[in-house]
């Protein structure tokens, strides 16, 4: 059994930047072993001879000629932003108080 | 139904025909399938009791505009593509400027985005369509179509069951005669397991063979969009409308694309003579249904007697497909789902207090913005790629790609296709599967693989159990997806004598929940 600890849901849930209640941490947690029970047999399977295929069509190095060409202006891609100000998005403080 | 409604009714080979002979105008054929929509879709915006629920957004207006604008560039002599003033819907995953594209989630919920994907853009230029964006679960993760933030699709040959997912609403909508085509994305089987479950055919072509620019990403290494239709022929025309090279998707391969419409028509004649079929061992028997395996059985004999060669043989690393799916799709989402931060577009959740930050934005917006399958994933993902765990997971999914791969390399060095059934069960229970996750996973057995390896895959109906539809899959090499046209219309002509007509004459008028 592949336990995933419910401390550890709590760091993965940080690292990917969700808020999750209690609740939330101790239905993943069960839910997330079973599943990881499930898919570890994939590491029983291979061996280190066989390469690993990140892509299904092997592709190197795609180019295309260096032209100007129209673009989103910068209305364009404010127009969803939920907050923007002078021709440019508006966020949040990125840095804490005392940082 | 009768006089204009009828057309409804009618493929999209058929409204063509139709539309170039001006027997019909693109407006009657757009407005009978936006009263079709607003007799059994139900409110097209919130959450709907009681109608199919294929469709996220209906654009009435734009569509009879563009419909008018067709039928005066026709009356006026101008040269159009073979589908032009054909209706489509388009699964809420590609973007379309001035049309909401959500996704199906919350996170997106009343975004329009700033272009067209260039799937879309070329369904334009060849004078289609777009009636609106159909439902589906949440960034295409599920099977179900019940991870939509909106609400779930329902199976027009069932009300209460699923429509597959998690392109369930393209599907339905072709199942309940709302739309004669609609655009999917297929990342494990979305395209082709709602096609199986509704009756209807569906193609995930070969990667890269269709754009994925505007697209919005789940797996970058898996994800392909594809067409959906009521017959094979319908599913080949628009296949030749959305595939080809785009500068815009580097991914996307330059050679030309395969004569797919030719080999539909070419396999319509139903003589399959010469041509070898691989019955995949791996993919039938336990775990599938009686009645899934009883058609598939019968579709092989109809097969033989097109005069085809059958054989039996084993991808023995196939049963590894499923795990290592599993491990890549999360990894990846979990990456391309990093994008939606609360800051640029989409949702925003600001939690009440001073100083608040970036990142405690970004915490609350995405535990405001994605659903619980969504979360799983990503934490299932952020788990796959962490330190100490990548090579035994992430690491080793990929080699079993690999070993994947040479699997159908060899197998197609014995025979032309390849098929199984498409899913092991027929649409069960809408909320039957939806606090485990894991059964659900389970019904991606058989399309999963084609993901993996790049190749293209067909879902076509071959027939009813208890009155529930069951699909049969082929799958081609990459680059011959005119191997899966021309085997799917032998089959589909030889089936369709045998029943007198289409599997979808047979779906009930939709009643809803009272029926």
């Amino acid at each position: 059994m592949s336990t995933i600890s419910r401390p550890e849901v709590e760091h993965l849930a940080r690292l990917a930047r969700i808020d999750m209640t209690d609740e939330e941490l101790d239905r993943m947690a069960g839910q997330l072993g079973a599943v990881l029970d499930a898919v570890q047999q994939v590491a029983s399977v291979v061996s280190d001879d066989v390469p690993a295929t990140s892509h299904p069509v092997p592709l190197t190095n795609v180019t295309r000629p260096d032209v100007v060409r129209p673009g989103l202006s910068a209305e364009d891609a404010l127009a969803a932003a939920p907050e923007a100000e002078d021709g440019r998005f508006r966020v949040p403080q990125i840095l804490e108080e005392d940082a | 139904m009768s006089g204009v409604s009828e057309l409804v009714r009618w493929d999209a080979a058929r409204l063509a025909e139709g539309l170039r002979a001006k027997v019909v105008s693109s407006e009657e054929v757009v407005q009978a399938h936006l009263e079709r929509i607003e007799a059994v879709d139900g409110p097209t915006s919130g959450e709907n009791p009681d109608g199919v629920h294929a469709f996220l957004h209906v654009d009435a207006e734009g569509a009879l505009a563009r419909a008018r604008r067709i039928d005066a560039d026709r009356a006026a002599g101008a040269v159009l593509g073979p589908l032009a003033g054909v209706p489509i819907g388009v699964k809420d995953v590609l973007t379309t400027r001035g049309m909401p594209t959500t996704c199906g989630s919350r996170m997106l919920e009343g975004w329009v985005p700033p272009y067209d994907a260039t799937v879309v853009r070329e369904l334009h230029g060849a004078g289609l369509v777009v009636l609106g964006k159909t439902n589906m679960d949440e960034f295409a993760m599920g099977s179900t179509t019940e991870h939509s933030a909106f609400g779930p699709t329902r199976n027009p040959w069932d009300p209460t069951r699923i429509p597959g997912g998690s392109g369930g609403g393209s599907a339905a909508a072709l199942a309940a005669f709302e739309a004669p085509l609609t655009i999917g994305s297929d990342t494990g089987g979305s395209i082709r397991q709602p096609a199986a479950v509704t009756g209807t055919v569906g193609v995930k072509p070969t990667y890269g063979g269709v754009s994925r620019y505007g697209l919005v990403a789940l797996a970058s290494s898996l994800d392909q969009a594809g067409p959906c239709g009521r017959t094979v022929l319908d599913t080949a025309l628009l296949h030749a409308v959305i595939a080809g090279h785009d500068p815009y998707d580097s991914t996307s391969i330059p050679e030309a694309v395969p004569d797919v419409v030719g080999a539909a028509r070419l396999g319509a004649g139903g003589d399959l003579t010469g041509v070898k079929v691989g019955v995949v061992r791996e993919l039938s028997g336990e775990g599938y249904e009686p009645g899934v395996l009883a058609r598939f059985t019968e579709a092989l004999d109809e097969l033989r007697a097109a005069g085809a060669e059958v054989v039996e043989l084993s991808l023995p690393n196939i049963v590894h497909a499923l795990a290592a799916y599993y491990l890549i799709l999360p990894s990846e989402a979990s990456s391309n789902l990093a994008k939606y931060d609360g800051m640029r577009y989409g949702l925003r959740v600001t939690p009440a207090g001073d100083g608040v930050t970036a990142e405690q934005v970004m915490r609350a917006t995405r535990a405001a913005g994605f659903g619980d399958e969504a979360k799983r994933r990503i934490i299932l993902g952020t788990y796959a790629l962490s330190a100490g765990y990548y090579d035994a997971y992430y690491g080793s999914a990929q080699k079993v790609r690999t070993l994947v791969q040479r699997d159908f390399a060899a197998a197609f060095g014995q025979v032309d296709v390849l098929v199984s059934p498409t899913a092991p069960t027929t649409a069960y229970r809408l909320g039957e599967k939806l606090d485990d996750p894991l059964a659900m996973y389970a019904g991606d057995v058989a399309t999963i693989p084609a993901n993996l390896a790049g190749i293209p895959g067909m879902s076509l109906p071959v027939g009813l159990s208890d009155g529930l539809p069951v699909g049969l899959q082929v799958l081609a090499p990459q680059q011959a997806d005119d191997r899966l046209y021309r085997v799917g219309a032998a089959l589909e002509a030889r089936l369709t004598a045998t029943w007198g007509g289409p599997l979808l004459a047979q779906v009930p008028e939709w009643k809803g929940l009272s029926a």
